[in-house]
């Protein structure tokens, strides 16, 4: 299962269309993303309407047998001691990108291709309070119902994902396991536009898992690649692409 | 009971279901009663809708009844609403059976799943659940083809996401992404919250 695929089962599970084994990993993943519980939640409401509309009226014996058996059955002890899933982010109600990210990253590891540090969600959590705007809009383009996402190897063992909102025009970069680039370098992200590149940004040098809302909007660009470039970025590439990834098609 | 047009969320028809929950929650028969009524009927309208054969449909949904009263200390307000909580525990029992070996044997024949496609072929007086159908109805039809075949299949008819993939011949990514989309647009239109 590729990076951000684990997210695109919130659907199945809502109607319980996932074998066991797929089901349990995706319970496993919620835990630890409330982006997807949220979603999972709201799916879950819609599919019980769907059952609603269904309603038939049932025969009275079965309501009898019903009422008769509950007087022999004992009931469970409440749920209490769980874990609080909200614990230590906050019940803002809105997720924040990194969570999101998080999730995204976390569906990696699932995938057995990268493997997601908690010390890098926390840390990616913090920087999400500072950025809260940015992370806003990178949540939305991974939310978005009409995101599209590629995956491929990058050198050195690191995994990029690209992930495409049409209907917002923007796109984010997703990386896993990237090597840090040399003293007084930083990484810098282009959108090809047929061979022209045109800056969108820079990555964090210190993260080596990181999520980046690409600068400016997407239009004709048709993919990505990212540079070498000298700390501070450049105006245009003064290296060779270290990676070129094709934006997902339609 | 009123009767109202229900915009959003799940109507709990009657007394408050949130608050019968509660009581249910300490014992109260009475209020489990009260439940009973407000939800045997979706229980058991999705339960059939799923397996099809009514003796088995009221074995299963006399099972979730029996278990919304053993579990009601468990159901927490805070996740969703009762009927919500019923109807999930409703398809996942009724989805279990259909998924268990003996069930397998005797499941019908693939072509029957995709003849009998739109679900809401039984008549109720019911006011409520004629507005409610008339509702998933509307919204359904806002769906493409394959996301309502998609989310069909899965739901009424309980198969895996592998086994739409198979029986539609559409790649099982896509089917994820119909069922995700499918339902995220169900969701828009019927304006569900949580």
């Amino acid at each position: 299962m590729s990076t951000a695929e684990l997210h695109t089962l919130t659907g199945a599970y809502a109607l319980h269309a996932l074998p066991e084994s797929e089901q349990r990993a995706f319970e496993r993943h919620l835990e630890d993303c409330e982006a997807c519980s949220q979603e999972v939640r709201e799916l879950s409401a819609t599919a019980a309407r769907l059952g609603l509309a269904v309603a038939e009226p049932s025969p009275r014996e079965l309501r009898e047998r019903v009422l008769r058996e509950i007087t022999t059955v004992r009931q469970e002890a409440p749920a209490h001691g769980r874990r609080e899933r909200s614990s230590g982010r906050g019940r803002t109600g809105r997720w924040s990108g990194y969570a999101l990210a998080a999730c995204i990253a976390a569906a990696a590891a699932f995938g057995g291709v990268a493997v997601w540090q908690n010390q890098v969600a926390q840390d990616a959590r913090q920087e999400a309070n500072q950025a809260q705007r940015q992370n806003e809009q990178l949540a939305q383009v991974l939310s978005a119902p009409d995101a599209k996402t590629s995956s491929s190897e990058l050198t050195g063992g690191a995994r990029g994902t690209v992930v495409v909102s049409q209907s917002q025009n923007r796109a984010v970069f997703l990386a896993a396991n990237m090597a840090p680039p040399p003293s007084g370098k930083v990484y810098q992200i282009w959108f090809n536009d047929e061979g022209t590149m045109r800056s969108a940004g820079l990555m964090d040098p210190k993260a080596s898992d990181d999520a980046v809302l690409l600068n400016g909007p997407v239009d004709q660009a048709s993919g990505m690649g990212i540079t070498v470039e000298p700390a501070g970025g450049s105006a245009e590439p003064t290296s060779d692409p270290v990676a070129l990834m094709d934006f997902p098609t339609a | 009971m009123k009767e109202a047009v229900h915009i959003s969320g799940v109507p709990s028809p009657g007394p408050d279901l949130q608050e019968l929950m509660v009581r249910v929650a300490r014992g109260d028969q009475d209020a489990f009663a009260s439940v009973y009524d407000a939800v045997s009927g979706p229980v058991l309208g999705l339960v059939r809708s799923v397996l099809r054969d009514p003796a088995q449909s009221e074995e299963v949904a006399q099972e979730v009844l029996v278990e919304v009263w053993r579990t009601a200390p468990r159901f927490q307000a805070s996740r969703g609403s009762a009927m919500n909580w019923v109807l999930t525990l409703a398809h996942h029992r009724a989805v279990d059976r259909v998924r268990s070996a003996e069930a397998a044997a005797a499941r019908e024949h693939k072509a029957a799943l995709l003849e009998r496609m739109p679900a809401f072929d039984e008549v109720s007086e019911q006011v409520e659940t004629r507005l409610e159908r008339e509702q998933v109805r509307r919204c359904m039809r806002t769906l493409s083809e394959l996301q309502r075949e998609s989310v069909t299949l899965a739901y009424y008819r309980g198969l895996t996401y592998r086994e739409v993939s198979e029986l539609l011949s559409v790649p099982l990514g896509t089917i994820k992404t119909r069922l995700r989309d499918g339902l995220i647009r169900l969701r828009d239109c019927l304006g569900v919250s949580a």
